[in-house]
């Protein structure tokens, strides 16, 4: 791998979840997130923004490819099931490396 | 009828014919704020006038209430409803416990009718919240290992509810009345403006719940209405016994009545990712909240009124 090539995960899910996956990235090992609010559709049909119970987060994580591939072993097992959650994976390039 | 519930129809008539109508998150995040903190600072200005004594044997009363009505909820769920028993556990945490609106509304509607109820009303109102919400986790998954009992925990007892509930008492308390006077045209003047722009929102969230209503059918509504009034005449008979007020046995009737639809539905997610979020959400928003606040409420007040006029 490059020293400039990162893994982008994202993560769109339920908002209830947000503290707790917000703690689980971190204790997995990625150095940082970023958490906004969303809302669209999809098999659990429209979700909203507006209103805490129904709505939904986006979250992503920077992180080395290691890393992102404990995350989503975790996050299959751990909530794939029961939860609306959407990962997906991109491979970036950082101008910092040393900071992800 | 109190002109605020007029506020909900047009929220769900609003959300029903799809208009663009919607208020802001961070304004509905806001005027749930300030209807918690009015309800906790005017228990708390209250309570500071009298001895907390007699307090503490009513609220522990009221709390056991809180663990005994999920019991009588789960069986009719799970058996004459014939739920899943994650949905029957998370429907009866639901019912179990309470809704802070519907009890805002009942205050706003004994206010329009000039009745007065007792200052320890907010207090019995945090002791509610909870009880239901660990006796449905306990019948969904029983005492199980993988129950992450740390997150739960702080989920329950520092939920927005509780903490402004709470918070909103000691500083009513603390304050007293006369220190209260200068904050009054903000929590206590604006109360019911606030109420109805809080009830708009709340009918175009219960207007969302339209479609899934028409999925679950015809129980669950029959479940939404019937459920709250057997329950509110637990709490009416317990509030006539406890000595309280006609306003005061009213209040603990609709509590009782109510169902929660925000604490219980972050909780039982966390808590019971296996319940279907949907339907404990749609019964207690979609059905008991509306039915309560048109017929509940007014029901409850003459039910009061009956136990006491037959009591005496």
């Amino acid at each position: 791998m490059q020293p400039n090539n990162r893994k982008l995960l994202t993560v769109i899910t339920e908002s209830v979840l947000e503290q707790m996956l917000c703690d689980e990235l971190i204790e997995l090992g990625a150095n940082g997130y970023t958490v906004v609010n969303a809302r669209g559709r999809g098999s659990r049909m429209i979700r909203e923004a507006g209103w805490s119970s129904d709505s939904n987060i986006r979250i992503e994580v920077i992180c080395e490819e290691n890393t992102a591939d404990r995350i989503i072993k975790h996050l299959r097992e751990r909530y794939y099931e029961n939860y609306a959650m959407i990962l997906y994976i991109a491979d970036i390039a950082v101008l910092r490396p040393e900071k992800f | 009828m109190d002109p605020v519930i007029w506020f909900f129809l047009l929220g769900v008539i609003a959300g029903l014919f799809r208009s663009e109508l919607r208020l802001p998150p961070a304004v509905y995040d806001l005027l749930s704020v300030l209807l918690l903190l009015t309800i906790g600072l005017k228990g708390g200005v209250e309570l500071a006038r009298q001895p907390l004594g007699g307090v503490l044997p009513q609220a522990g009363a009221v709390l056991a209430m809180g663990f005994v009505l999920p019991l009588f909820i789960f069986p009719i769920a799970r058996y004459l409803g014939r739920f899943k028993r994650p949905d029957a556990a998370s429907l009866a945490a639901h019912y179990g416990s309470v809704s802070v609106a519907t009890y805002a509304v009942a205050v706003a509607y004994l206010g329009t009718k000039a009745v007065s109820f007792d200052p320890q009303l907010p207090v019995f109102l945090v002791m509610l919240e909870i009880p239901a919400l660990i006796v449905g986790i306990l019948f969904a998954r029983g005492i199980e290992k993988g129950t992450r009992w740390g997150t739960l925990a702080h989920e329950l007892f520092l939920g927005k509810s509780i903490v402004l509930l709470v918070g909103g008492l000691a500083i009513g308390w603390l304050a007293g009345p006369e220190g209260m006077v200068s904050l009054e045209p903000l929590f206590f003047d604006l109360f019911k403006g606030v109420l109805a722009l809080f009830l708009l929102e709340m009918g175009l969230i219960a207007a969302s719940q339209a479609k899934s209503l028409r999925e679950h059918g015809l129980f669950l509504v029959a479940f939404g209405v019937l459920m709250p009034v057997p329950l509110a005449c637990v709490g009416a008979l317990l509030g006539w016994s406890l000595g309280l007020s006609v306003g005061g046995t009213t209040l603990l009737a609709t509590l009782a009545g109510s169902a929660s639809y925000i604490a219980a539905p972050a909780a039982m997610r966390i808590a019971v990712p296996d319940a279907n979020p949907t339907l404990s959400l749609t019964g207690s928003l979609g059905v008991t909240f509306p039915f309560n606040i048109f017929i509940g409420i007014p029901l409850y007040l003459s039910i009061a009124h009956w136990l006491h006029k037959a009591g005496s």
